[in-house]
């Protein structure tokens, strides 16, 4: 009996293994394709070259989405008395991204003298981590214009898209009983074209941030990969498709690649700059989503649920018997 | 088949001294949990943007329910494998998983931020099947009401033994799904870090994590019935079951060396061996991890000393540290969210863990006092 009961299971197991062998090859535990980018996606192309750090984009951006300015000084380092310049309720405090700012300006330094401003907000990755990671789809990804936003009747607070996120782009309210995951969503409720576009676009005065269909915005940053220094260009301001243009001088030679074309397979908001993408705080990542890798593994192993079912079958055969012997 | 005749309870005082102290500790993170659901996580925690995971997913998620496979595991030998003379190990097994599965479930229900949302996860629409985390929240609450069913026979044959033939009739649907469950979602939850991409140093990310988190959760289930059986001997005075501890320890060398060797040839396959070399935390932790692997795989190889009662303990604590460093490395130590982002739990969260863990703790005593959970001893 105990040879029979085992032999049986391990029949049933070592057959529907073979089958499902048989019928995956390796590679199918490789990366899924990569989806597509939507027709109409529209984007930001922010060139760190031409921005200024105004911060106008920050102001314009809590005006749009109603968040008060943070006008608290900034915490004096341990030890150390207010530093001067600091008083609290006249400045907007804008260290990183929070609840309270879903867009900020930062600088870096390139480590020898150099500096490079950068812009922070949700990259809309045309293959969203997030949204893979979501275990109640609280994520979406608008089918036309690619916009990735968070819906928050869906949402149970796991915070795995912060794990998910490669640009650790979600923001928690730590501080709340009742909190919500923020980020950007390209000002989505307001848009309506070329009146009303994203905020921090619309009211960047140097056209460093760049609003626009995302192909056009590809081109436009071919075309200024491709100057040399000292050449003039002339730089659309607000939305790529609108009236605005400056004509400016390159100072430094573009890095080779706009940073998001590719990717991780892509994002919405891309990114051009002199200083290494590395040093302006973007990870150097591989072409392949991180989505598309744990989806294709993911994907092979409950295929219809075949692997699953025959373990279990196999495993209740072989409980039956060993329980009714 | 019942088995009322093949354990016993362990009878004796209730509020002994260890169980006030566990009542005392997990009182005070009483306190600090509902906190938690007034003034936010923030507070209570050390949690933040770049960790937003901690030691209550870590910990008592990620290595609880671990620790928590020995029910898992043995039930794959006695059932799967057909080795029934490890039967008499089955119950107490199943208890801890029951509470350590339980725990987790607890842990998160602290964590989740948007908890009241949490009815979504049963609405067709909303299921992401492509998400990892999905596969692993059904699944453990599936297998944590599995194992209170498992377990159930000790139970009714002390309050209804009227029902036992109508549970014990059903119980092979059980049995069966007590060994599919955890086989999908302890190999999920390595598959579940797979998305933090480059984040993850490379000396923990790879596409094998599901198979280096199954094959090493049933090596710690072994560990954990061979711990848990040798201490409750010890502390409620009874005769060693050494022989057949350390015949089931015998299984452990050859799972984590499979492992070991497995894991280190998809490193070096990567190239990703030199990270291993630069002795920095992530460098020193992963020494740590595989020596306290190694560990087991060597003392346990010998018939010899697994016979020693004393090696054959450590042995299996050693085990279960390397299985529960793995898994801090994968969530915690490895991962590199970016510049300045730092974590380390506070106080408050490490005490909430601790009031859990007393709060299990004082369960498992309970239970098996009253009921009849561990092996009967043969009175000569």
């Amino acid at each position: 009996m105990d040879k029979t009961s085992r032999r049986g299971f391990m029949k049933v197991v070592a057959g529907g293994t073979l089958i499902a062998a048989g019928a995956t090859p390796a590679h199918a535990f490789g990366p899924r394709e990569t989806r597509k980018t939507p027709e109409e996606a529209i984007g930001i192309l922010y060139d760190s070259t031409i921005c200024i750090g105004c911060r106008a984009c920050s102001a314009a951006c809590k005006q749009r989405n109603g968040i008060q300015a943070d006008t608290a000084a900034p915490a004096a380092p341990a030890g150390a008395a207010q530093p001067p310049g600091t008083i609290p309720g006249i400045w907007d405090k804008q260290e990183d991204l929070s609840p309270e700012n879903y867009t900020v300006i930062q600088m870096h330094t390139d480590g020898a003298g150099g500096f490079g401003f950068m812009k922070k907000q949700c990259m809309h990755c045309i293959d969203p981590a997030c949204m893979s990671a979501c275990p109640v789809s609280a994520f979406s990804k608008d089918p036309e214009t690619g916009i990735v936003s968070w819906n928050k009747n869906a949402c149970i607070g796991c915070r795995y898209c912060f794990v998910a996120c490669p640009f650790v782009v979600p923001r928690f309210e730590w501080n709340r009983a009742f909190p919500r995951v923020t980020k950007c969503e390209l000002c989505k409720t307001t848009y309506t074209g070329l009146d009303c576009y994203a905020a921090c676009c619309q009211s960047c005065p140097t056209g460093a941030a760049l609003f626009g269909p995302r192909e056009a915005l590809l081109e436009e940053g071919r075309k200024r990969l491709a100057l040399k220094p000292g050449a003039w260009h002339d730089y659309p301001i607000g939305h790529i498709k609108g009236a605005h243009s400056s004509a400016k001088q390159v100072a430094k030679a573009y890095n080779a690649r706009i940073y998001g074309e590719k990717e991780l397979g892509g994002t919405q908001v891309m990114i051009l700059g002199s200083v290494p993408f590395e040093k302006l705080g973007l990870p150097a990542v591989g072409d392949v989503p991180n989505s598309a890798i744990s989806e294709g593994l993911q994907h092979t192993l409950y295929k219809g649920m075949i692997a699953p079912l025959v373990l279990f079958a196999g495993l209740l055969a072989a409980a039956y018997r060993s329980t009714k012997q | 088949m019942s088995h009322h005749d093949a354990f016993e309870p362990m009878g004796g005082k209730i509020l002994t001294r260890p169980f006030v102290a566990a009542a005392v500790i997990f009182m005070l993170a009483a306190v600090l949990i509902l906190k938690r659901f007034f003034v936010g996580l923030g507070p209570v925690s050390g949690m933040n943007d770049g960790f937003a995971l901690g030691i209550w997913i870590a910990y008592d998620v990620v290595v609880g329910t671990a620790i928590g496979c020995g029910g898992y595991a043995v039930a794959l030998l006695v059932y799967a494998f057909n080795r029934g003379h490890y039967h008499p190990l089955v119950r107490s097994a199943l208890l801890t998983g029951a509470f350590g599965y339980t725990l987790a479930g607890t842990s998160v229900m602290i964590d989740l931020g948007r908890y009241w949302n949490t009815y979504n996860l049963f609405l067709p629409w909303r299921m992401n099947f492509n998400s990892a985390l999905f596969e692993i929240a059904m699944c453990v609450m599936a297998y944590t009401a599995v194992l209170w069913v498992e377990f159930s026979p000790a139970i009714i044959e002390k309050f209804k033994p009227a029902w036992a033939a109508v549970v014990n009739r059903w119980m092979f649907v059980f049995i069966a799904l007590g060994m599919l469950l955890p086989t999908m979602h302890q190999s999920s939850l390595g598959s579940l870090m797979i998305i933090s991409g480059h984040k993850l140093s490379p000396l923990w990310q790879t596409t094998w994590l599901p198979a280096f988190f199954l094959i090493t959760c049933i090596a710690m289930g072994y560990a954990m019935v061979v711990f848990e059986s040798l201490w409750s001997s010890v502390g409620f005075g009874r005769p060693l079951e050494t022989p057949m501890l350390a015949r089931l320890a015998g299984i452990i060398p050859w799972l984590l060396g499979i492992y070991l060797a497995g894991r280190f040839v998809e490193l070096a396959s990567r190239g990703a061996l030199g990270l291993a070399f630069q002795f920095n935390l992530c460098g020193v932790m992963f020494w740590i991890e595989n020596i306290l692997y190694i560990i087991p795989i060597v003392v346990l190889a010998s018939a010899q000393r697994r016979g020693e009662p004393r090696t054959l303990f450590l042995s299996a604590l050693s085990a279960l540290f390397a299985g529960s460093i793995y898994r801090f490395n994968v969530y915690l130590v490895g991962l590199y969210p970016g510049f300045g982002w730092r974590y380390f739990p506070s106080s408050s969260e490490l005490l909430i863990t601790f009031g859990l863990i007393s709060f299990e703790i004082m369960g498992y005593l309970f239970i098996v006092k009253q009921l009849s959970v561990l092996p009967k001893v043969e009175h000569a």
